[in-house]
Protein backbone atom coordinates (compact mmCIF):
# COMPACT_ATOMS: atom_id res chain seq x y z
CA UNK A 1 0.00 0.00 0.00
CA UNK A 2 1.44 3.33 -0.96
CA UNK A 3 1.10 6.00 1.69
CA UNK A 4 0.36 9.61 0.79
CA UNK A 5 3.61 11.56 0.89
CA UNK A 6 3.77 14.32 3.53
CA UNK A 7 5.20 16.58 0.85
CA UNK A 8 5.60 16.16 -2.85
CA UNK A 9 7.00 18.67 -5.32
CA UNK A 10 6.87 17.99 -9.06
CA UNK A 11 9.01 19.65 -11.67
CA UNK A 12 9.37 23.02 -9.99
CA UNK A 13 10.68 25.92 -12.07
CA UNK A 14 11.47 29.42 -10.87
CA UNK A 15 12.61 32.36 -12.97
CA UNK A 16 13.60 35.77 -11.68
CA UNK A 17 13.08 37.76 -14.88
CA UNK A 18 15.62 36.22 -17.27
CA UNK A 19 17.46 34.29 -14.58
CA UNK A 20 16.43 30.64 -14.30
CA UNK A 21 17.07 29.71 -10.68
CA UNK A 22 15.26 26.38 -10.60
CA UNK A 23 15.01 24.25 -13.73
CA UNK A 24 12.73 21.41 -12.79
CA UNK A 25 13.26 20.13 -9.26
CA UNK A 26 11.15 17.33 -7.78
CA UNK A 27 11.11 15.95 -4.28
CA UNK A 28 9.05 13.46 -2.31
CA UNK A 29 9.13 13.28 1.47
CA UNK A 30 7.32 10.47 3.27
CA UNK A 31 6.09 10.99 6.81
CA UNK A 32 9.03 10.94 9.20
CA UNK A 33 11.69 11.42 6.55
CA UNK A 34 14.52 13.89 6.93
CA UNK A 35 15.79 15.22 3.62
CA UNK A 36 18.90 17.37 3.47
CA UNK A 37 19.54 19.68 0.57
CA UNK A 38 23.14 20.60 -0.05
CA UNK A 39 24.89 22.59 -2.72
CA UNK A 40 26.97 25.72 -3.16
CA UNK A 41 25.42 29.15 -2.75
CA UNK A 42 23.44 30.11 -5.81
CA UNK A 43 22.47 26.52 -6.53
CA UNK A 44 18.82 27.39 -5.81
CA UNK A 45 18.31 25.31 -2.66
CA UNK A 46 16.98 28.16 -0.51
CA UNK A 47 14.75 29.38 -3.34
CA UNK A 48 13.36 25.86 -3.65
CA UNK A 49 12.53 25.75 0.05
CA UNK A 50 10.88 29.18 -0.13
CA UNK A 51 8.79 28.06 -3.10
CA UNK A 52 7.37 25.17 -1.09
CA UNK A 53 5.45 27.51 1.25
CA UNK A 54 5.00 30.10 -1.50
CA UNK A 55 7.16 32.81 0.01
CA UNK A 56 8.42 32.76 -3.56
CA UNK A 57 5.85 31.99 -6.22
CA UNK A 58 7.08 29.17 -8.46
CA UNK A 59 6.96 29.91 -12.19
CA UNK A 60 5.62 26.40 -12.79
CA UNK A 61 5.36 23.05 -11.08
CA UNK A 62 3.04 21.35 -8.61
CA UNK A 63 3.19 21.15 -4.83
CA UNK A 64 1.21 18.62 -2.78
CA UNK A 65 1.00 18.73 1.00
CA UNK A 66 -0.44 15.52 2.44
CA UNK A 67 -1.91 14.82 -0.98
CA UNK A 68 -3.55 18.26 -1.28
CA UNK A 69 -2.42 20.20 -4.31
CA UNK A 70 -1.79 23.94 -4.00
CA UNK A 71 -4.07 25.45 -6.64
CA UNK A 72 -2.44 27.93 -9.00
CA UNK A 73 -3.98 30.09 -11.71
CA UNK A 74 -2.43 31.99 -14.59
CA UNK A 75 -1.86 35.64 -13.66
CA UNK A 76 -0.50 38.76 -15.32
CA UNK A 77 2.14 38.28 -18.05
CA UNK A 78 1.85 34.50 -17.87
CA UNK A 79 3.18 34.31 -14.31
CA UNK A 80 1.24 31.86 -12.16
CA UNK A 81 -0.32 33.09 -8.90
CA UNK A 82 -2.00 31.17 -6.09
CA UNK A 83 -5.68 30.67 -6.92
CA UNK A 84 -6.91 30.70 -3.34
CA UNK A 85 -5.17 32.77 -0.69
CA UNK A 86 -7.15 30.99 2.06
CA UNK A 87 -5.75 27.65 0.90
CA UNK A 88 -2.24 29.10 0.86
CA UNK A 89 -2.63 30.28 4.45
CA UNK A 90 -4.01 26.91 5.55
CA UNK A 91 -1.18 25.02 3.87
CA UNK A 92 1.45 27.37 5.26
CA UNK A 93 0.17 26.69 8.76
CA UNK A 94 1.10 23.03 8.18
CA UNK A 95 4.59 23.85 6.92
CA UNK A 96 6.55 25.60 9.64
CA UNK A 97 9.69 27.34 8.49
CA UNK A 98 12.83 28.00 10.49
CA UNK A 99 14.85 30.86 9.04
CA UNK A 100 18.55 31.51 8.76
CA UNK A 101 18.25 34.81 10.62
CA UNK A 102 15.67 33.46 13.13
CA UNK A 103 13.12 36.20 12.31
CA UNK A 104 11.66 36.13 15.81
CA UNK A 105 9.24 39.00 16.35
CA UNK A 106 11.36 41.49 18.20
CA UNK A 107 8.51 43.32 19.95
CA UNK A 108 7.32 40.15 21.68
CA UNK A 109 8.88 38.07 24.43
CA UNK A 110 9.92 34.51 23.62
CA UNK A 111 6.73 33.13 25.14
CA UNK A 112 4.59 35.61 23.19
CA UNK A 113 6.46 34.68 20.00
CA UNK A 114 5.60 31.03 20.49
CA UNK A 115 1.89 31.46 21.30
CA UNK A 116 1.27 34.07 18.59
CA UNK A 117 0.66 31.95 15.49
CA UNK A 118 -1.18 29.14 17.34
CA UNK A 119 -3.59 31.76 18.75
CA UNK A 120 -3.96 33.86 15.59
CA UNK A 121 -3.90 31.14 12.95
CA UNK A 122 -4.98 27.93 14.69
CA UNK A 123 -7.37 29.88 16.98
CA UNK A 124 -6.14 28.14 20.11
CA UNK A 125 -7.13 29.68 23.43
CA UNK A 126 -4.40 31.51 25.31
CA UNK A 127 -4.36 28.75 27.93
CA UNK A 128 -3.92 25.95 25.37
CA UNK A 129 -1.26 27.90 23.50
CA UNK A 130 0.64 28.61 26.71
CA UNK A 131 0.57 24.96 27.70
CA UNK A 132 1.99 24.02 24.31
CA UNK A 133 4.57 26.79 24.46
CA UNK A 134 5.82 25.87 27.93
CA UNK A 135 6.32 22.22 27.00
CA UNK A 136 8.22 23.24 23.87
CA UNK A 137 10.37 25.83 25.60
CA UNK A 138 11.30 23.16 28.08
CA UNK A 139 12.10 20.75 25.28
CA UNK A 140 14.50 23.13 23.49
CA UNK A 141 15.97 24.35 26.77
CA UNK A 142 14.89 27.99 26.85
CA UNK A 143 12.17 27.86 29.49
CA UNK A 144 14.14 30.18 31.80
CA UNK A 145 14.30 32.75 28.99
CA UNK A 146 10.56 32.84 28.31
CA UNK A 147 10.10 36.44 29.48
CA UNK A 148 13.12 37.72 27.49
CA UNK A 149 12.90 39.67 24.28
CA UNK A 150 14.79 38.10 21.35
CA UNK A 151 17.28 40.96 21.27
CA UNK A 152 18.57 39.98 24.71
CA UNK A 153 19.45 36.41 23.79
CA UNK A 154 22.32 34.66 22.02
CA UNK A 155 21.89 33.49 18.43
CA UNK A 156 21.73 29.86 19.50
CA UNK A 157 19.01 30.59 22.05
CA UNK A 158 17.10 32.63 19.48
CA UNK A 159 17.23 29.84 16.93
CA UNK A 160 16.09 27.29 19.50
CA UNK A 161 13.21 29.63 20.36
CA UNK A 162 12.41 29.91 16.65
CA UNK A 163 12.31 26.10 16.42
CA UNK A 164 9.92 26.01 19.39
CA UNK A 165 7.78 28.63 17.59
CA UNK A 166 7.73 26.42 14.49
CA UNK A 167 6.87 23.31 16.54
CA UNK A 168 4.00 25.09 18.27
CA UNK A 169 2.08 24.93 14.98
CA UNK A 170 2.31 21.11 15.13
CA UNK A 171 3.32 21.13 11.48
CA UNK A 172 3.16 18.26 9.01
CA UNK A 173 6.53 19.24 7.58
CA UNK A 174 9.26 21.49 8.96
CA UNK A 175 11.33 23.55 6.55
CA UNK A 176 14.79 24.60 7.75
CA UNK A 177 16.48 27.31 5.71
CA UNK A 178 20.18 27.18 6.64
CA UNK A 179 19.32 27.27 10.35
CA UNK A 180 22.90 27.39 11.59
CA UNK A 181 24.52 29.63 8.99
CA UNK A 182 24.08 32.85 10.96
CA UNK A 183 25.42 31.39 14.20
CA UNK A 184 28.81 31.71 15.82
CA UNK A 185 30.62 28.36 15.47
CA UNK A 186 30.37 27.52 19.17
CA UNK A 187 26.58 27.91 19.08
CA UNK A 188 25.95 25.64 16.09
CA UNK A 189 25.96 22.38 18.03
CA UNK A 190 23.19 23.35 20.47
CA UNK A 191 20.85 23.99 17.53
CA UNK A 192 21.89 20.84 15.66
CA UNK A 193 21.28 18.81 18.81
CA UNK A 194 17.68 20.05 18.96
CA UNK A 195 17.21 19.26 15.26
CA UNK A 196 18.64 15.79 15.71
CA UNK A 197 16.16 15.12 18.53
CA UNK A 198 13.34 16.21 16.24
CA UNK A 199 14.54 13.86 13.51
CA UNK A 200 14.69 10.99 15.97
CA UNK A 201 11.11 11.51 17.13
CA UNK A 202 9.93 11.11 13.53
CA UNK A 203 9.35 14.66 12.34
CA UNK A 204 9.24 15.21 8.61
CA UNK A 205 11.98 17.72 7.85
CA UNK A 206 13.44 19.37 4.77
CA UNK A 207 16.76 20.90 5.72
CA UNK A 208 18.80 23.23 3.54
CA UNK A 209 22.20 23.16 5.15
CA UNK A 210 25.95 23.59 4.94
CA UNK A 211 26.44 21.23 7.88
CA UNK A 212 27.72 18.13 6.08
CA UNK A 213 27.97 16.11 9.28
CA UNK A 214 24.30 16.73 9.99
CA UNK A 215 23.30 15.81 6.43
CA UNK A 216 25.37 12.63 6.61
CA UNK A 217 24.41 11.44 10.09
CA UNK A 218 20.81 12.54 10.53
CA UNK A 219 19.06 12.52 7.16
CA UNK A 220 17.42 9.65 5.29
CA UNK A 221 18.08 11.21 1.95
CA UNK A 222 20.45 13.83 0.57
CA UNK A 223 19.82 16.02 -2.48
CA UNK A 224 22.71 17.80 -4.14
CA UNK A 225 21.58 20.83 -6.11
CA UNK A 226 23.68 22.43 -8.81
CA UNK A 227 22.58 25.34 -10.98
CA UNK A 228 18.89 24.77 -10.38
CA UNK A 229 18.87 21.00 -10.96
CA UNK A 230 19.26 17.96 -8.74
CA UNK A 231 22.67 16.73 -9.76
CA UNK A 232 22.67 13.72 -7.48
CA UNK A 233 20.50 12.26 -4.74
CA UNK A 234 20.30 9.21 -2.57
CA UNK A 235 21.08 7.71 0.80
CA UNK A 236 23.67 9.76 2.69
CA UNK A 237 26.12 6.84 2.77
CA UNK A 238 26.10 6.61 -1.01
CA UNK A 239 26.11 10.35 -1.64
CA UNK A 240 28.95 11.06 0.76
CA UNK A 241 31.08 7.93 0.30
CA UNK A 242 30.59 7.17 -3.38
CA UNK A 243 29.60 10.40 -5.13
CA UNK A 244 29.12 9.75 -8.85
CA UNK A 245 29.08 13.21 -10.30
CA UNK A 246 32.28 15.13 -10.62
CA UNK A 247 30.64 18.31 -9.33
CA UNK A 248 29.50 16.61 -6.13
CA UNK A 249 32.99 15.18 -5.65
CA UNK A 250 34.43 18.69 -5.99
CA UNK A 251 31.77 20.15 -3.70
CA UNK A 252 32.41 17.56 -1.00
CA UNK A 253 36.17 17.97 -1.29
CA UNK A 254 35.83 21.70 -0.69
CA UNK A 255 33.33 21.27 2.15
CA UNK A 256 35.53 19.30 4.50
CA UNK B 1 -8.99 86.50 39.06
CA UNK B 2 -9.12 86.92 35.30
CA UNK B 3 -12.30 88.70 34.19
CA UNK B 4 -13.73 86.96 31.11
CA UNK B 5 -16.83 89.19 30.92
CA UNK B 6 -19.12 86.16 30.91
CA UNK B 7 -17.35 84.49 27.96
CA UNK B 8 -15.77 81.75 30.09
CA UNK B 9 -18.44 79.18 29.22
CA UNK B 10 -18.27 79.87 25.48
CA UNK B 11 -14.51 79.59 25.50
CA UNK B 12 -14.72 76.25 27.27
CA UNK B 13 -17.26 74.87 24.80
CA UNK B 14 -15.03 76.28 22.02
CA UNK B 15 -12.14 74.35 23.53
CA UNK B 16 -14.25 71.18 23.37
CA UNK B 17 -14.87 71.83 19.66
CA UNK B 18 -11.16 72.39 19.11
CA UNK B 19 -10.41 69.01 20.68
CA UNK B 20 -13.18 67.31 18.73
CA UNK B 21 -11.94 68.71 15.43
CA UNK B 22 -8.37 67.76 16.28
CA UNK B 23 -9.12 64.18 17.34
CA UNK B 24 -11.45 63.42 14.44
CA UNK B 25 -8.95 64.92 11.97
CA UNK B 26 -6.24 62.83 13.58
CA UNK B 27 -8.19 59.63 13.00
CA UNK B 28 -8.80 60.53 9.35
CA UNK B 29 -5.18 61.54 8.84
CA UNK B 30 -3.91 58.28 10.37
CA UNK B 31 -6.10 56.14 8.15
CA UNK B 32 -5.19 58.17 5.06
CA UNK B 33 -1.55 58.23 6.14
CA UNK B 34 -1.21 54.48 6.57
CA UNK B 35 -3.15 53.77 3.37
CA UNK B 36 -0.98 56.23 1.43
CA UNK B 37 2.23 54.85 2.92
CA UNK B 38 1.23 51.31 1.94
CA UNK B 39 0.26 52.57 -1.53
CA UNK B 40 3.65 54.23 -1.92
CA UNK B 41 5.35 50.95 -1.01
CA UNK B 42 3.05 48.76 -3.11
CA UNK B 43 3.91 47.22 -6.45
CA UNK B 44 0.77 48.65 -8.09
CA UNK B 45 1.76 51.57 -10.30
CA UNK B 46 -1.74 53.08 -10.07
CA UNK B 47 -1.84 53.10 -6.25
CA UNK B 48 1.72 54.41 -6.21
CA UNK B 49 0.86 57.19 -8.67
CA UNK B 50 -2.21 58.35 -6.74
CA UNK B 51 -0.22 58.43 -3.51
CA UNK B 52 2.56 60.50 -5.10
CA UNK B 53 0.10 63.05 -6.53
CA UNK B 54 -1.74 63.30 -3.21
CA UNK B 55 1.33 63.92 -1.06
CA UNK B 56 2.92 66.27 -3.59
CA UNK B 57 -0.17 68.44 -4.03
CA UNK B 58 -1.14 68.62 -0.37
CA UNK B 59 2.33 69.28 0.98
CA UNK B 60 2.91 71.94 -1.67
CA UNK B 61 -0.08 74.17 -0.88
CA UNK B 62 -0.51 76.29 2.28
CA UNK B 63 -3.02 74.84 4.76
CA UNK B 64 -4.99 78.10 4.81
CA UNK B 65 -5.36 78.18 1.03
CA UNK B 66 -6.46 74.53 0.99
CA UNK B 67 -9.00 75.18 3.72
CA UNK B 68 -10.53 78.10 1.80
CA UNK B 69 -10.38 76.20 -1.46
CA UNK B 70 -12.13 73.13 -0.09
CA UNK B 71 -14.71 74.96 2.02
CA UNK B 72 -15.75 77.76 -0.36
CA UNK B 73 -14.75 76.11 -3.62
CA UNK B 74 -16.22 72.79 -2.47
CA UNK B 75 -19.46 74.53 -1.50
CA UNK B 76 -19.83 75.96 -5.00
CA UNK B 77 -18.88 72.71 -6.66
CA UNK B 78 -21.39 70.72 -4.63
CA UNK B 79 -24.18 73.18 -5.43
CA UNK B 80 -23.34 73.32 -9.15
CA UNK B 81 -23.42 69.54 -9.26
CA UNK B 82 -26.70 69.43 -7.33
CA UNK B 83 -28.17 72.01 -9.73
CA UNK B 84 -27.04 69.95 -12.72
CA UNK B 85 -28.86 66.87 -11.45
CA UNK B 86 -31.97 68.98 -10.94
CA UNK B 87 -31.78 69.91 -7.24
CA UNK B 88 -33.22 73.41 -6.71
CA UNK B 89 -32.36 74.12 -3.06
CA UNK B 90 -29.06 75.37 -1.61
CA UNK B 91 -26.74 72.90 0.09
CA UNK B 92 -24.82 74.27 3.06
CA UNK B 93 -21.62 72.48 3.96
CA UNK B 94 -21.33 72.07 7.70
CA UNK B 95 -18.14 73.93 8.76
CA UNK B 96 -17.39 71.27 11.37
CA UNK B 97 -17.44 68.49 8.79
CA UNK B 98 -15.54 70.61 6.27
CA UNK B 99 -12.90 71.49 8.87
CA UNK B 100 -12.39 67.92 10.02
CA UNK B 101 -12.18 66.60 6.46
CA UNK B 102 -9.79 69.30 5.28
CA UNK B 103 -7.41 68.99 8.22
CA UNK B 104 -7.58 65.21 8.07
CA UNK B 105 -6.86 65.34 4.37
CA UNK B 106 -3.91 67.71 4.79
CA UNK B 107 -2.28 65.80 7.62
CA UNK B 108 -2.84 62.45 5.94
CA UNK B 109 -0.12 63.51 3.51
CA UNK B 110 2.34 64.32 6.30
CA UNK B 111 1.47 61.15 8.21
CA UNK B 112 2.07 59.15 5.02
CA UNK B 113 5.72 60.18 4.95
CA UNK B 114 6.16 59.46 8.65
CA UNK B 115 4.57 56.02 8.32
CA UNK B 116 6.42 55.17 5.12
CA UNK B 117 9.77 55.65 6.80
CA UNK B 118 8.58 53.68 9.82
CA UNK B 119 7.35 50.75 7.73
CA UNK B 120 10.68 50.58 5.91
CA UNK B 121 12.51 50.34 9.21
CA UNK B 122 10.71 47.10 10.18
CA UNK B 123 12.71 43.95 9.41
CA UNK B 124 11.16 42.28 6.34
CA UNK B 125 12.15 38.84 7.59
CA UNK B 126 9.80 39.21 10.56
CA UNK B 127 6.88 39.99 8.25
CA UNK B 128 7.85 37.00 6.16
CA UNK B 129 7.84 34.81 9.27
CA UNK B 130 4.25 35.88 9.93
CA UNK B 131 3.21 34.95 6.42
CA UNK B 132 5.14 31.66 6.61
CA UNK B 133 3.03 30.56 9.61
CA UNK B 134 -0.20 31.17 7.73
CA UNK B 135 -1.15 34.62 9.02
CA UNK B 136 -3.38 36.72 6.78
CA UNK B 137 -2.10 40.01 5.40
CA UNK B 138 -4.24 41.85 7.95
CA UNK B 139 -2.89 39.77 10.84
CA UNK B 140 0.70 40.44 9.74
CA UNK B 141 -0.11 44.15 9.62
CA UNK B 142 -1.95 44.30 12.93
CA UNK B 143 0.24 41.97 14.99
CA UNK B 144 3.74 42.47 13.56
CA UNK B 145 4.09 45.49 11.30
CA UNK B 146 1.96 48.03 13.16
CA UNK B 147 3.35 47.57 16.70
CA UNK B 148 6.92 47.72 15.39
CA UNK B 149 6.45 50.63 13.02
CA UNK B 150 4.82 52.68 15.81
CA UNK B 151 8.11 52.82 17.68
CA UNK B 152 9.79 54.35 14.66
CA UNK B 153 6.79 56.50 13.73
CA UNK B 154 6.09 58.02 17.15
CA UNK B 155 8.58 60.92 17.11
CA UNK B 156 7.35 62.13 13.70
CA UNK B 157 3.77 61.29 14.57
CA UNK B 158 3.99 63.39 17.73
CA UNK B 159 5.29 66.34 15.74
CA UNK B 160 2.46 66.01 13.23
CA UNK B 161 -0.09 65.85 16.02
CA UNK B 162 1.15 69.05 17.65
CA UNK B 163 1.06 70.91 14.34
CA UNK B 164 -2.39 69.45 13.58
CA UNK B 165 -3.74 70.54 16.95
CA UNK B 166 -2.59 74.09 16.30
CA UNK B 167 -3.86 74.05 12.72
CA UNK B 168 -7.41 73.65 14.07
CA UNK B 169 -7.24 77.40 14.75
CA UNK B 170 -7.78 77.77 10.99
CA UNK B 171 -11.33 76.40 11.22
CA UNK B 172 -12.33 79.67 12.88
CA UNK B 173 -12.03 81.43 9.53
CA UNK B 174 -14.71 79.23 8.02
CA UNK B 175 -17.10 80.14 10.81
CA UNK B 176 -16.79 77.20 13.21
CA UNK B 177 -17.22 78.25 16.85
CA UNK B 178 -13.96 76.84 18.12
CA UNK B 179 -12.16 78.58 20.97
CA UNK B 180 -10.12 80.80 18.65
CA UNK B 181 -13.31 82.08 17.01
CA UNK B 182 -14.93 82.67 20.42
CA UNK B 183 -11.86 84.57 21.58
CA UNK B 184 -11.91 86.69 18.46
CA UNK B 185 -15.58 87.58 18.96
CA UNK B 186 -15.11 88.23 22.67
CA UNK B 187 -12.07 90.43 22.20
CA UNK B 188 -13.94 92.38 19.53
CA UNK B 189 -16.84 93.23 21.77
CA UNK B 190 -14.89 93.79 24.99
CA UNK B 191 -11.79 95.45 23.47
CA UNK B 192 -9.61 93.07 25.50
CA UNK B 193 -7.73 90.99 22.93
CA UNK B 194 -4.81 90.33 25.24
CA UNK B 195 -6.99 88.69 27.87
CA UNK B 196 -8.82 86.39 25.51
CA UNK B 197 -5.93 85.35 23.29
CA UNK B 198 -3.85 84.74 26.39
CA UNK B 199 -6.51 82.38 27.71
CA UNK B 200 -6.63 80.57 24.38
CA UNK B 201 -2.82 80.32 24.31
CA UNK B 202 -2.79 78.82 27.78
CA UNK B 203 -5.45 76.27 26.84
CA UNK B 204 -3.46 75.27 23.74
CA UNK B 205 -0.37 74.96 25.89
CA UNK B 206 -2.23 72.71 28.32
CA UNK B 207 -3.41 70.49 25.46
CA UNK B 208 0.04 70.25 23.88
CA UNK B 209 1.75 69.58 27.23
CA UNK B 210 -0.63 66.73 28.00
CA UNK B 211 0.04 65.39 24.48
CA UNK B 212 3.79 65.52 24.94
CA UNK B 213 3.53 63.61 28.22
CA UNK B 214 1.29 60.99 26.69
CA UNK B 215 3.57 60.61 23.64
CA UNK B 216 6.56 60.05 25.90
CA UNK B 217 4.65 57.33 27.72
CA UNK B 218 3.74 55.72 24.38
CA UNK B 219 7.35 55.83 23.20
CA UNK B 220 8.47 54.06 26.35
CA UNK B 221 5.79 51.43 25.90
CA UNK B 222 6.57 50.70 22.27
CA UNK B 223 10.30 50.48 22.89
CA UNK B 224 10.05 48.01 25.79
CA UNK B 225 11.69 45.29 23.68
CA UNK B 226 14.76 47.36 22.85
CA UNK B 227 15.43 48.90 26.26
CA UNK B 228 18.67 47.72 27.78
CA UNK B 229 17.43 47.22 31.33
CA UNK B 230 14.42 45.11 30.29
Amino acid sequence: MSETAALEVRDLHKHFNELEVLRGVSLKAQKGEVISMIGSSGSGKSTFLRCINLLEIPTSGDIYVNGEKIAMKPGKRGVATPADQKQVERIRSKLSMVFQSFNLWSHMTIEENIIEAPMQVLKLSRKEALERARALMDKVGIYEKRAYYPGHMSGGQQQRAAIARALAMEPEVMLFDEPTSALDPELVSEVLKVMQDLAEEGRTMIVVTHEMAFARDVSNKVLFLHQGLIEEQGHPDTVFNNPESERLQQFLASSY
Amino acid sequence: MLDLHGYGGSILSGAVITIEVALLSLIISMILGIATALAKLSKSTIAHGIAIVYTTVIRGIPDLVLMLLIFFGGQMLVNELAYMVGYEGYIDINPFVAGVLTIGFIFGAYMAETFRGAILSVDGGQLEAGRAYGMTGLQVFRRILFPQMMRHALPGFGNNWLVLLKTTALVSIIGLEDMVRVASLASGSTQKPFTFYLVVSVIFLVFTSISVGYLQWLERRYSASVRREA
